[in-house]
């Protein structure tokens, strides 16, 4: 049990997923500019790393490593992951309308998330288990929302504030966002 | 024929370099530009999978129903990307073992399935080839451009293949260890953006 509470700090602090491993960022700087959108998209994303890690999990054990065509992984993991999100888009518009109207239009965008594919490939190449898999999947996922709704938060000041014009916009979010790393470094001598 | 084919081929090195004037696929530019080595390995790698998943879109182009064509791109992506990483693996292992697991990543790069949509699927093989191979050498370049910033002023070297340095800062230099590690990426190439900005003026 004490194993898998570090190993959920390591991955919500040290190893975060966007501001240490870099992955990601595509939607980090595309859906930071307003707070509403950051927590929708953080939801979206929780909610389809925990089920794409553990499916792409058991994908890799018993039928890649089993049947011993591993260099399958690429083109398997990424076709899982595009039907588990046109999977999950349509059983929410049928069964949870209310949750599919505030995470809609970010569902179809996780496809292209690397931190999707990425959280699925580093749960391969450190051999967890399926109960580790499942909390650093979480762990990572909730990372990811956290370092997204505090960037989020930061760039809703800076709008206001008086930036020069050749750093403004995706220039001034890359220097914020290299300050907040900085701030997620201090993380390191946690565990 | 053949000035727009150049016109095709140039626009990439400047005028749409990415990631600097298409603001895509920023994670492998993020991680993997702690040495020159690494960024032009990536560059290359990269490269090659938007020649080949250009041309062969291209060629397919009529036949992909419309509604499909996303999941038929990522897959022909996911194939290119396949044969790569078993290249890497087969000659150039140092260098797969750094790069690690951003080269399946190179699947999810918004760049390749960007061009696959925005110009493969619209233009013939040859154009498309002549787009795949500017777009993809200009991501070189700002990998290698980005990678040489980090390199020197956060190890005071730069390494352009097979770890033996070419330049060397000297014994004087103290490492500004900050732009190797995380941070120094968002920063550096936050203020190389800035800097392109100020250069190029739309």
């Amino acid at each position: 049990m004490g194993d898998l509470f570090v190993l959920a700090i390591s991955c919500i602090f040290i190893n975060n997923i966007l501001l240490a491993q870099f992955l990601g960022n595509c939607p980090f700087l595309g859906t930071s500019k307003k707070m509403e959108t950051a927590i929708g998209m953080a939801m979206a994303v929780i909610f389809v790393l925990v089920m794409a890690g553990l499916i792409t999990w058991i994908v890799d054990i018993y039928l890649l490593k089993a049947l011993n065509v591993e260099y399958l992984r690429t083109v398997s993991f990424i076709l899982v992951i595009a039907s588990l999100v046109q999977f999950v888009e349509m059983f929410l518009k049928k069964s949870i309308p209310g949750l599919y109207a505030g995470l809609g239009i970010f569902l179809p965008l996780i496809t292209t998330n690397c931190a999707v594919m990425g959280v699925c490939l580093i749960n391969i190449k450190e051999d967890y288990t399926f109960l580790q898999t499942a909390v650093s999947s979480f762990a990572y996922a909730v990372g990811f929302g956290l370092a997204l709704i505090l960037f989020a938060g930061v760039r809703e000041r800076i709008d206001i504030a008086r930036v020069p014009k050749c750093l403004q916009d995706t220039s001034i979010g890359l220097v914020t966002a290299g300050i907040i790393a900085l701030t997620f470094m201090s993380f390191k001598g946690m565990v | 024929m053949a000035q727009s084919l150049v016109k095709e081929f140039t626009k990439g090195l400047w005028a749409e370099i990415p990631p600097f004037r298409l603001v895509l696929g920023l994670c492998p530019v993020l991680a993997v530009t702690k040495s020159v080595e690494n960024g032009i390995g990536m560059g290359i790698a990269t490269t090659f999978v938007l020649i080949f998943s250009n041309l062969l879109i291209s060629l397919l182009r009529n036949i992909i129903p419309s509604k499909v064509r996303i999941a038929c791109y990522v897959v022909i992506i996911a194939t290119f990307v396949t044969i790569v990483e078993l290249l890497m693996q087969a000659y150039t292992y140092e260098l797969f073992l750094k790069l690690g697991i951003f080269i399946p990543l190179i699947v999810v790069n918004c760049i390749v399935l960007g061009r696959a949509e925005a110009f493969a699927s619209k233009n013939g093989p040859i154009f498309s080839i002549a787009d795949g191979l500017g777009i993809g050498l200009g991501f070189t370049l700002s990998l290698a451009a980005l990678g040489s910033v980090r390199e020197l002023l956060g190890n005071g070297t730069l390494t352009i293949w097979d770890g033996l340095p070419v330049f060397h800062m000297g014994a004087n230099f103290l490492p500004f260890k900050f732009m190797v590690e995380a941070p120094g990426a968002f920063v550096g190439l936050g203020l190389m953006l800035c800097i392109m900005n100020l250069i190029g003026k739309k």
